[in-house]
């Protein structure tokens, strides 16, 4: 997706420092002070994470903080909130990734 | 030593963080967002005057304010637990436990949800989420959407994508079911509207002006309501229309509507495909209040404030000593109000703490007064029996805690 220039109320967007960072190693920017989530839309990316267990994709859903559906991996820690979590250069973001339900593959398997 | 801690840095949290310094408190705000400001940073809309209310620019003299008095101001904290022990108050946060006597929880609201099939979705969002990507972070949330539910906030919102240049194709409703309840019925979701209409923010978004204007209409209600929707500001609203699932593989590619009648019962036959890249679910707010529930609080339901409350004093005060509550956690209503409830829970938190000047029961008065008045000529608002909620509140403190607040007023 674009960002937001220029806005006829907000006037326009002010010049930021471009910061890199990798999502599921792949290299993007995004700018000072932004949020993961803010950043990776920004790069058209809205897939988040897959679900743990059925492994179907997830997106940010309120984005300030209370549903918890937009949770990553920054820098190996699991489950952080990429609406409150600002990228910092160099940052490694990894999707939240589905688990083996080994007893639900099991049953499927029987 | 830190005498207050104010959990959430929105208007409400920051006003009472400024009115307990400016009386001698030393204050501590925490708040889990990147900035200040709480939802103040994303609120944009034309007052009655023509004057814009730019939540950013209110957010930023906010936080001057607040530097100017030496708060101590710590974004991107969360607190996950609330406890007392003798005397003073513990608050958990990911970042270690901080102690203080006095506690303000300004939390704020959060969004009902309305669980429409397909909305895990990525594209999916809370129509709160798209205000902020939109305003907040400035970054286009799609370029093709339809908003699910018809509210104030949904209308506000509309407002704001429209002047970032973002395309909303229609607002219709969520199909009917025990989850959605009145926000899939047309009749009822008209009823709130035209009782609320007078109460948007614009003129332009004062609910199908023409056809509401029309008495005749009003009367013959939802029954004639047209198909193709009435305009609210240029996107047509269309009440007789319902989301009954929301399409795609790996992110939003549609939205699977019908008709409905005007109890919201679906018309078979009249299913029909719109195209959208990003969905808004728009479900209404409710008091953000878990926090006063984990540190023990007693809560009431009172529907016209929003959901459940805290028990609280028009002084902002709780039944627990040494925790205060101001802004929407006590009820649903604008940034202003929120802003002027801070400042009276800040005097009242400094009166109990035995701060501030000999003028400060009047400086009370004065700041409860206040509170009318911004409510009074306030510019947009959620609920139109918002002041009977707040009626309600307070009688029941009277009831339940008046003796025990007047012999200690006496001592104190
Ligand atoms: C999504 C959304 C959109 C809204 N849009 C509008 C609008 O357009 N116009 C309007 O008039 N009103 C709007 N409102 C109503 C809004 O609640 C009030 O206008 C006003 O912002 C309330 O102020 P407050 O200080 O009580 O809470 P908020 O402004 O919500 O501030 C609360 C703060 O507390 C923080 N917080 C919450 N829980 C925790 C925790 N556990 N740990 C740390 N920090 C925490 C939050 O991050 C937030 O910054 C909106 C509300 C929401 C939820
Ligand atoms: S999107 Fe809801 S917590 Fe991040």
């Amino acid at each position: 997706m674009n960002r937001i220039i220029d806005h006829p109320v907000l006037g326009k967007l002010d010049d930021r420092k471009k910061i890199p960072f990798t999502f599921e190693g792949k290299e993007y920017e995004a700018l000072e002070n932004e949020t993961i989530a803010a950043a990776l839309l920004a790069n058209d990316v809205r897939t988040l994470r897959v679900h743990e267990e059925s492994g179907t994709p997830r997106g940010f859903y309120c984005n300030i903080g209370h549903c918890m559906e937009c949770r990553v991996n920054v820098n190996g820690q699991a489950n952080v909130r990429a609406c409150l979590t600002v990228v910092k250069e160099n940052m490694v973001v990894e999707k939240g990734k589905q688990h083996p339900n080994i007893v639900k593959r099991m049953v499927e398997n029987r | 030593m830190i005498d207050v801690i104010v959990i959430g840095a929105g208007p409400a949290g920051l006003a009472g963080a400024i009115s307990c310094a400016e009386n001698g408190l030393k204050v501590t705000v925490i708040d889990e967002f990147v900035r200040p400001g709480g939802r103040l940073l994303g609120q944009l809309h034309q007052e009655p005057s023509g004057e814009w209310w730019n939540g950013i620019k209110e957010s930023e003299h906010l936080h001057n304010e607040a530097q100017k008095q030496s708060i101590d101001i710590r974004c991107g904290v969360s607190v996950y637990n609330l406890e007392k022990d003798e005397d003073a108050w513990n608050v958990h946060t990911n970042i270690g436990t901080l102690t203080a006597p006095y506690v303000l929880v300004a939390t704020g609201a959060a969004e009902f949800p309305i669980p429409v099939p397909g909305w895990t979705l990525p594209g999916v969002m809370s129509v709160g989420a798209a205000q902020v990507m939109t305003n907040v972070h400035r970054v286009e949330v799609g370029k093709k959407g339809i908003i699910i539910g018809a509210n104030i906030l949904a209308f506000a919102i509309l407002n704001e994508l429209q002047l970032a240049g973002i395309n909303v194709e229609r607002i219709v409703l969520p199909e009917k079911s025990p989850l959605s309840k009145n926000a899939g019925e047309p009749e009822v979701v008209m009823k709130s509207l035209l009782n609320a209409a007078h109460l948007a923010p614009s003129p332009i978004l004062r609910f199908g002006s023409s056809f509401m204007k029309n008495e005749g209409f009003r009367k013959l209600g939802m029954k004639f309501f047209p198909k193709s929707g009435v305009k609210v500001n240029g996107t047509p609203l269309q009440l007789r229309k319902a989301a009954l699932e929301i399409l795609g593989k790996d992110q939003v590619e549609g939205v699977l509507t019908a008709d409905i009648d005007v109890n919201g019962n679906v018309i078979k036959g009249t299913e029909k495909v719109y195209e959208a890249d990003f969905v808004c679910i728009a479900g209404g707010l409710y008091p953000l209040a878990e926090l006063t529930a984990v540190a023990g609080c007693p809560f009431k339901y009172v529907p016209e404030l929003g959901g459940h409350v805290p028990h609280h004093s028009e002084k902002m005060e709780t039944p627990l000593e040494g925790l205060f509550v101001a802004g929407n956690i006590t009820g649903i209503e604008s940034g202003k109000i929120a802003m002027a409830q801070g400042t009276t829970a800040g005097i009242s938190i400094a009166k109990h703490a035995g701060k501030g000047s000999t003028d400060i029961n009047e400086k009370l008065e004065q700041a409860m007064k206040n509170v009318h008045t911004v409510r009074q000529n306030a510019a947009i608002q959620f609920n139109p029996e918002v002041a009977n909620g707040r009626r309600k509140i307070y009688e029941l403190w009277d009831v339940f805690y008046g003796k025990e607040q007047d012999t200690l007023q006496e001592i104190g």
